[in-house]
């Protein structure tokens, strides 16, 4: 009689990105900010249909009105219901976020990849902008650059993004350098694949986690910057609603209407609370000490 | 050997510069319609008034000729010529930077008081009650707009509590007691970020310090905790956060153009704000120089200290 003995199982290792994943979810502050953020997204988006009146509405009978039951969070100079304003400001601060670190990473990923993939000149000229754009204070060239284009949303988008892209073609450069010196690159390389083939198949998908925390954590740097150019007028123009602009605005009340003042920067500092809370999660979730 | 780090260093810089240079002068480029029909305002319709701007300012000559012109003037130490103030801007940034380096200074000293004793303490006491409460300083810290928390402390400080003066500046010179009463709010509000930033950077020094053998040695010495921590931990974990410090110019800068605008504060950042809001251009790309300047000036005199200070660096 024969019978086969069966050699134990081996447990099946999870993939990394699920233990990425795993770990993010399990952490509790990231949770908080990932909340946060859902939470300001999902008023942005729903901002007609949740927004009591039109946030450009005026009511002259009703200027400068603190909180009350008709308006939750009172009413500004022109008598515009400050929560609808706060409601539709989110759209011009994420908006921005968004918008602008999409265009710091169009332009510092592909410039950081090509820095660390071909070392030499290209590299050394490449470093040299940024060391030159990086000594320019962000928010001062910011400034300048919005000035310098017109000011509205678009510009100040635009000039976030360009002031934003030299920390992610550091960031990309430098773990470039680091994914090239593993065997996986050389064997890529041995087998015959094109430079560019190496580049987009094989460093991208390695250089990613890095880059996808930086994303993060700049949504919260670029909210805070279109607020500050908004709050010097280079941002949403009126009488269109932005949190910014609305806080330029309530400084000329703050005696007669300190609530103005209080709503639009209690809105910028939790969305921003809530992407830093997430880009640290997802930093610690990502690092591999961590396990 | 140290001569050779210098050599080197300044090597780096001098092409930054040079591209510095080229970015302040591109901005000029960016601006949309022609420069001299701006300048002229209301003398636009004015055919001779504009060719006459036009051929002052070399707008009719290719680009490159115009870098080198304007190169030229920026090595003779002319920064132009404010369009609304009629003055030389480097005489309007002579006059303005004192003011923003008082505050600066202070505003060093506030992070310093602030940030390090919390990033010490959140260390030594990590996964305790004050780990959270540094950590969530921290983090309140960089996730609060400069501008609103200036806004909040007038209302509370100012405009509630009558405490202190809501704006304005009195210089040092003057009167040294108005002058701290008018700059301390602001001070503390441009701190508040740097805080946060050495108070991330001491605590995470100071975790990787606090986990070296020597300091498993001297604690096996019977050292108490406090001389573990403070003399022999916070020795070697301050050289980074002390270098970290003196990068931090261009986050006061930056968050200066917003306190200033705030507290009706006459300096650096108020003159950047005015000019942005007059488009006076040539007073904007100024200040973008002399910010770039002082940032990689400051930057080298870091890493000399750093030699300085530093034997191991020498003989690297």
């Amino acid at each position: 009689m024969s019978s086969t003995v069966l050699a134990p199982a081996l447990p099946v290792p999870e993939s990394p990105a699920r233990v990425v994943l795993g770990r993010f979810l399990a952490h509790r502050s990231a949770m908080l900010g990932l909340a946060l953020c859902l939470l300001f997204v999902a008023v942005a988006v729903a901002a007609p249909l949740i927004s009591p009146v039109s946030p450009t509405a005026t009511d002259w009978s009703a200027i400068r009105q603190p909180p009350s039951w008709a308006h939750w969070m009172g009413t500004d100079e022109i008598g515009r219901d400050e929560l609808a304003r706060v409601i539709f400001g989110a759209r011009a601060s994420l908006l921005a976020g968004v918008v602008s670190v999409l265009i710091a990473a169009l332009i510092g990923v592909p410039a950081g990849l090509a820095a660390g993939f071909a070392h030499g000149t290209v590299d050394a000229a490449l470093s040299r902008i940024v060391d030159a754009m990086l000594a320019i204070p962000f928010l001062v060239l910011a400034i300048a650059l919005a000035a310098f284009l017109g000011p509205n949303l678009r510009n100040a988008m635009i000039a976030i993004g360009i002031t934003t892209a030299p920390v992610f073609m550091r960031i990309t450069r430098g773990a470039t350098m680091d994914v090239m010196t593993h065997d996986y690159i050389e064997a890529a390389r041995a087998v015959g694949n094109r430079p560019w083939r190496v580049a987009v198949r094989h460093v991208m998908p390695n250089i990613f986690p890095p880059i996808l925390v930086q994303g993060t954590l700049s949504i919260a740097t670029s909210i805070i910057a279109e607020a500050s150019l908004s709050f010097l007028g280079l941002g949403e123009q009126p009488p269109t609603a932005a949190w910014g602009s609305m806080l330029n605005a309530a400084q000329q009340f703050l005696t007669q209407a300190p609530w103005l003042a209080i709503f639009p920067g209690a809105a910028i500092f939790l969305t921003v609370l809530g992407f830093n809370l997430m880009g640290d999660g997802l930093r610690d979730a990502l690092d591999p000490r961590g396990s | 050997m140290m001569r050779f780090s210098l050599g080197s260093r300044l090597a780096q810089v001098l092409p930054t510069l040079f591209l510095v240079s080229i970015i302040v002068f591109g901005l000029q480029q960016l601006m949309p319609g022609d420069p001299a029909l701006i300048i002229a305002g209301e003398s636009a319709g004015d055919p001779q008034v504009v060719a006459q701007i036009r051929n002052e300012l070399m707008l009719n000559r290719p680009i490159p000729v115009q870098y080198l012109h304007w190169l030229g003037d920026l090595l003779h130490g002319n920064l132009g010529y404010s369009w609304r103030l009629q003055e030389p801007v480097a005489a309007l940034v002579a006059q303005k930077l004192p003011v923003t380096a008082q505050l600066a200074v202070m505003a060093f000293v506030f992070a310093v008081i602030i940030g390090v004793p919390m990033g010490i303490l959140s260390a030594a006491k990590r996964n305790t009650a004050w780990d959270w409460l540094a950590n969530g300083v921290g983090l309140f810290g960089l996730s609060i707009p400069t501008f609103w928390l200036g806004i909040v402390m007038i209302l509370v400080v100012s405009v509630w509590l009558g405490w202190l003066p809501p704006s304005g500046y009195v210089p040092l010179t003057q009167n040294w007691v108005r002058s701290l009463a008018t700059t301390v709010m602001p001070a503390f509000v441009l701190g508040n970020a740097i805080a946060a930033i050495l108070m991330r950077h001491t605590r995470s020094a100071m975790l990787v310090a606090l986990g070296q053998d020597y300091v498993r040695t001297a604690r096996a010495k019977g050292l108490s905790e406090p001389v573990v921590v403070l003399r022999h931990a916070l020795r070697n974990a301050l050289i980074p956060v002390v270098t970290l410090g003196g990068l931090q110019l261009g986050t006061l800068l930056s968050g200066a153009v917003l306190t200033e605008q705030v507290f009706s504060v006459p300096g650096f950042g108020k003159l950047v704000v005015d000019a942005v809001f007059n488009r006076d251009y040539p007073v904007i790309q100024g200040v973008v120089l002399v910010t770039a300047l002082l940032y990689v000036v400051l930057n080298l005199l870091t890493d000399l200290l750093y030699l300085l200070i530093n034997p191991r660096m020498r003989q690297a």
